[in-house]
């Protein structure tokens, strides 16, 4: 099982490191924008429970980061599904669907480390302490493993780059703005807060910004964290037959 | 474990939707033959390929591959083969040797067996100098050779090869055949799709006809061929093309003269238009 997950996740690193500064950039391009539009330029004058309006932002782009970062290695298994067909290849390769999984959930969540450094890096110019207590990184590492594990499970089981588009568009881009990156979601009507507490980035978002901001953090969150990505990463194992036609 | 026969295919069927794909294959590949399965596009040729090899689920029937069964001890069966898939399937921003190496861990094989067979396979291929080459700067024939040396990287005694020359000219499809011949010559089983008809002839030990997802004839290229006589001669009738077949020489030559244009040997192009009234390349 060992060999076989190594061997998808060397892949997926070799492909990294030959785009890495494209990739960087790209990683860099938005939180860099919602830093400057939202937390610098609009956000000076808001103030959230006695803290500026980009101490709390820094920790909600944290969290989107690792989610979107995890979920884009859908789009690098679509192209290795549908463009490449180097997917046939692991299929007829004698690795079990656990060590596929495994390689591509720790290559979605390597992606999304990346992405945690590079805004981490930006928070700090613009004077945000970047480092957090171990609920911190617990938080980070279970949302991407969560997003990496449910980005293995749609790539499975979508039929073309189009279908893949849309899960983006319908699925990542409303969580990505409603899950308390940008808003705390109790600012929403009561019954939409409910809504967004089964979101994950949710959970997510909250146990990242208190940990930043040395507050409480609610355990529950990250257990929950685990439970759903659990859940995604059994998804993914099973919708890995439903890619043999 | 079962049977003597590296490649055993027994009431192989195979339903998209309402479309019977495969409608009961059986044959048998005895160990270092070479296998062709010959047969117009759509018979059904690459949808064999891709069941044998474990990238789609059978509707019915059963797969051994040097007896171990395709459906039941996957992992197994899959270490028995190689392929060469009718697309290229190769990481075109990685390097051939990038590309080898990703295959050798797929397989299992430790970091000294991985470069001492891709050095060897490269050698075989005539590609040393290209080892650190990216792909998607390689010739469709180079590209080609680089599959084969991939599907040999973990030795394996069965190689699957689906339409391996595809979209190549003539002097590199020779030089791809002369890769195949000798391959077969280290001893391996080989199971090939193609729907060029001198590619089979050249090739084979055996021959099946496929059509319609039905094996229609499966014999030596010779025998699929002398059933029908040895010389044919190509006349124009009524605007059509059509075709006589003589086993004598003489007869043969006669008749040409009588308004026939062309003179020439039997090929499985014929035998197959004889058994199903159609042509392979349509």
């Amino acid at each position: 099982m060992i060999q076989g997950a190594i061997a998808i996740y060397k892949r997926e690193m070799l492909i990294l490191k030959r785009r890495f500064l494209r990739h960087a950039a790209g990683q860099a391009i938005s939180p860099l924008l919602y830093l400057v539009t939202f937390g610098y330029a609009m956000g000076s004058q808001i103030k959230f429970n006695g803290i500026s309006y980009l101490e709390f932002l820094v920790p909600g782009l944290v969290a989107m980061s690792s989610m979107t970062q995890a979920f884009s290695i859908a789009t690098d298994i679509n192209i290795a599904r549908f463009y490449w067909r180097i997917f046939d290849e692991f299929l007829s390769a004698p690795i079990s669907n656990m060590a596929y999984v495994t390689g591509e959930v720790l290559a979605g969540m390597t992606r999304a480390i990346l992405g945690i450094f590079i805004i981490l890096t930006l928070g700090l110019a613009f004077g945000v302490n970047p480092l957090g207590p171990w609920e911190f990184w617990a938080g980070i590492l279970l949302n991407s493993f969560l997003f990496a594990s449910l980005a293995v499970a749609l790539a499975m089981i979508v039929k073309n780059h189009a279908d893949q588009a849309l899960l983006n568009s319908f699925v990542i881009t409303p969580m990505a703005f409603l899950s308390g990156t940008f808003f705390p979601v109790e600012k929403l009507p009561g019954w939409i807060h409910y809504i967004l507490y089964l979101v994950p980035l949710t959970h997510a978002a909250k146990v990242i910004r208190a940990s930043l901001l040395g507050r409480p953090v609610n355990h529950l969150s990250l257990l929950y964290l685990l439970l759903a990505g659990t859940v995604c990463f059994w998804l993914a194992l099973s919708s890995v037959e439903k890619a043999r036609d | 474990m079962t049977g003597d026969a590296a490649i055993k295919i027994s009431g192989l069927k195979k339903r998209y939707g309402a479309t019977m794909a495969l409608k009961g294959i059986d044959l048998a590949v005895a160990p270092k033959e070479l296998f062709s399965f010959l047969g117009p596009n759509g018979a059904g040729k690459s949808t064999t390929i891709r069941i044998v090899t474990g990238l789609t689920r059978m509707t019915s029937g059963s797969v051994f591959l040097n007896g171990y069964d395709i459906e039941r001890e996957p992992t197994e069966a899959k270490r028995q083969f190689g392929v060469v898939q009718q697309q290229i399937n190769l990481d075109q921003e990685l390097s051939v040797w990038e590309n080898l190496d990703i295959h050798a861990h797929l397989y299992g094989l430790s970091k000294r067996e991985r470069k001492e067979r891709i050095l060897e396979l490269l050698v075989l291929m005539d590609m040393e100098d290209r080892a650190q080459s990216l792909v998607k700067h390689l010739s469709g024939g180079l590209k080609r050779r680089v599959m084969f040396a991939r599907a040999l990287l973990h030795r394996p005694s069965i190689l699957f090869l689906d339409e391996p020359t595809s979209g190549l000219d003539a002097a590199i499809r020779r030089r791809i055949w002369g890769i195949i011949k000798e391959i077969q010559q280290m001893g391996t089983t080989i199971f090939l799709t193609t729907h060029h008809i001198e590619e089979a002839e050249f090739l084979s030990d055996r021959v099946a006809f496929l059509d319609e997802g039905r094996i229609v004839a499966i014999d030596t290229p010779e025998s699929l061929k002398s059933g029908i006589g040895e010389w044919a001669v190509d006349r124009v009738k009524y605007g059509r093309l059509v075709t006589s077949y003589f086993k004598d020489r003489q007869e043969a030559l006669a008749y040409k003269e009588e308004g026939g244009f062309t003179l020439r040997k039997v090929n499985l192009e014929d035998a197959f238009l004889q058994m199903t009234g159609k042509k392979v390349r349509r």
